[in-house]
Parts: structure tokens; C-alpha cells; sequence
């Protein structure tokens, strides 16, 4: 079981996400201009500030050369994680519904969260039971997830709603608490909070590794 | 030739930039501001303007969240 890690200009988590990665399998980083996903099982695309953000967050690296091997890869099943920058650029692809716009309280927070798995039944989330409680931490300035109301009905239909902030701790005005979501087959997954950098109890929580066992489970 | 395109957020999105603004603005005296809104302006210089409207759906904005207005 391999992970491939994408490292964009401007990426910052992609090694903590390898070395997250590397705790339940292989893993190693993709190179944004290639196009080649080393035979990857399952590919992350990280945190960070890719392309500077310029324009709108993920919307210049949604275009990079192997971010068409990735669509590639998710629209035939293989499992894909966003996480923070990462799940902007999966939105701007358009591989996940909705956006994510600036925090209401338009700062750069970073901070412990508490969320809730609703759906145990994607492939980033197998490992965990609905209702299990994480606590992840958060830090992004563009993290307000948004979509259109009838659409927000129809993923909350579907399932795809695959964590929520737990009560009250809602850091950036995302609608209906929404902290991650899948697409409709389960396979790509993106979130805000970083499940990379809960792993080791020396910074305070491990619940994250549930997330990368998931797609080990899912594969085996 | 030169074109300009106005980007704004779609209408009943929450925009805390355009509040922040419509706050401060009274704060300094300045009354009877409403509707602030915050967005972008891209500029540029394009050989077939036919071609804008492709950009504007594919990279300038996000239809999603962001009407666009082009001034050629």
C-alpha cells in the first residue's frame, strides 16, 4: 500500500502528511509538474498555500500537470484526500461539491478542534463508527465551506457530509457545521482540520491516524 | 485590446470583507453607507475578447461563489 503526497509550490504539510502517511504504509511525494502518480493506491494533496493562493485559493494549482492524473485517478474509484489547501484545490477541480471562502472572522486561526465523523462509510473514514468524536486541529484563513442550500440538501441525502465541527466549535462560519465532505461514491474526501498533525501524542492527540488507517483498511 | 473584469461575491453570500468595510466606514464619519461589498478586478490584454468569457467560467472566478462583469 503506497501513498503518493503531492508537493506543489508552495505546499507546507506535504511532509508532515508523508510521515502521517508512512506511520500505515509507503508513501512518497508526487512532483506538481509531473505527470505520474508513482503507482501511488492513494494520493493526498496537502496543506498549504500552493501558487501563494494568488488568485483564489486552489484555483491555479487545480491546473497543474498532475492534477489530471489525480482526476483521473478519483473519477475511476481511487481514493484521494484534500486536506486544507488540499481540499480547496479538490473543490476547484470540481471533484468535491461546494467552496471554501474566507473565515467570518476573516483571521488566520489555529487551533484544536472537536469533530464529529458522520459518514464511517467513505474510504478516509472506514477505521472510525459514526458518531466517533476527534479532536484535529484546524489553521487556515479560507475555510468557510459553502454551497448552494439544495445542494447542501442533497450531500446531508447522500451521505456526504463525512465530518462535522462539534457543537459550538464551529471555527469560521462553515454552513451546517460542515468540516469535510466526500463525493458521492466515497472515494475523494476533503477536510479543513488536519488529521496529518494528530498523529503522535506528543502534540496531543492521535486521532488523525484513523483517517490514514481507513484507506489501508479500504484497500486490503 | 484591454479588457477589465469585475469580480464580485454572489449576492446572499455572506461577505465579511464588504461588512468590515460598511463597519469602519461610519467610524470615520462617513454616514448613509450600505451594501458594501468587497471583490476583485482583473485586468488584461487579450487578442480575441470572444475568448473572456471561457476564462472568466474556468479560471478568473468561481461561478460557484463569484458573479463577473466584463468591461471591454
Amino acid at each position: 500500500m503506497k501513498f503518493g503526497v503531492v508537493r506543489f509550490p508552495g505546499s507546507c504539510d506535504e511532509v508532515d502528511a508523508l510521515l502521517a502517511a508512512r506511520r500505515v504504509g509507503d508513501a512518497e511525494l508526487l512532483w506538481y509538474a509531473d505527470h505520474d502518480l508513482r503507482g501511488a493506491d492513494a494520493v493526498i494533496v496537502p496543506g498549504g498555500f500552493s501558487y501563494g493562493d494568488y488568485l483564489r485559493v486552489g484555483a491555479i494549482a487545480r491546473f497543474a500537470p498532475v492534477m489530471e492524473e489525480v482526476e483521473l485517478f478519483a473519477r475511476s474509484g481511487g481514493p484521494v484526500l484534500g486536506i486544507c489547501n488540499g481540499f480547496q484545490v479538490l473543490c476547484e477541480a470540481g471533484l468535491l461539491p461546494g467552496a471554501l471562502l474566507p473565515n467570518t472572522s476573516l483571521r488566520f486561526l489555529c487551533r484544536q478542534v472537536g469533530l464529529a465523523v458522520v459518514n464511517a462509510d467513505t474510504a478516509w473514514t472506514r477505521a472510525c463508527s459514526a458518531g466517533d468524536a476527534l479532536s484535529i486541529p484546524v489553521k487556515h484563513t479560507t475555510g468557510r465551506y459553502y454551497a448552494p442550500d439544495p445542494v447542501l440538501d442533497e450531500l446531508e441525502a447522500n451521505g456526504q457530509v463525512v465530518f462535522r465541527y462539534a457543537p459550538g466549535e464551529n471555527p469560521n462560519g462553515s454552513l451546517r457545521d460542515i468540516a469535510g465532505v466526500a463525493n458521492v461514491a466515497g472515494n475523494v474526501v476533503g477536510l479543513m482540520p488536519h488529521p496529518e498533525h494528530a498523529v503522535d501524542p506528543l502534540t496531543g492527540s492521535e486521532d488523525g491516524l484513523a483517517v490514514f488507517r481507513s484507506v489501508v483498511g479500504a484497500l486490503v | 485590446m484591454r479588457a477589465r473584469v469585475l469580480i464580485r461575491p454572489k449576492a446572499g453570500i455572506l461577505d465579511p470583507q464588504g461588512q468590515t468595510v460598511e463597519r469602519a466606514l461610519p467610524a470615520l464619519g462617513f454616514e448613509g453607507v450600505s451594501n458594501v461589498h468587497v471583490g476583485r478586478l482583473v485586468e488584461l490584454d487579450l487578442d480575441d475578447p470572444s475568448q473572456l468569457d471561457a476564462m472568466c467560467e474556468r479560471l478568473l472566478t468561481n461561478p460557484l461563489i463569484e458573479d463577473y462583469e466584463i468591461q471591454a
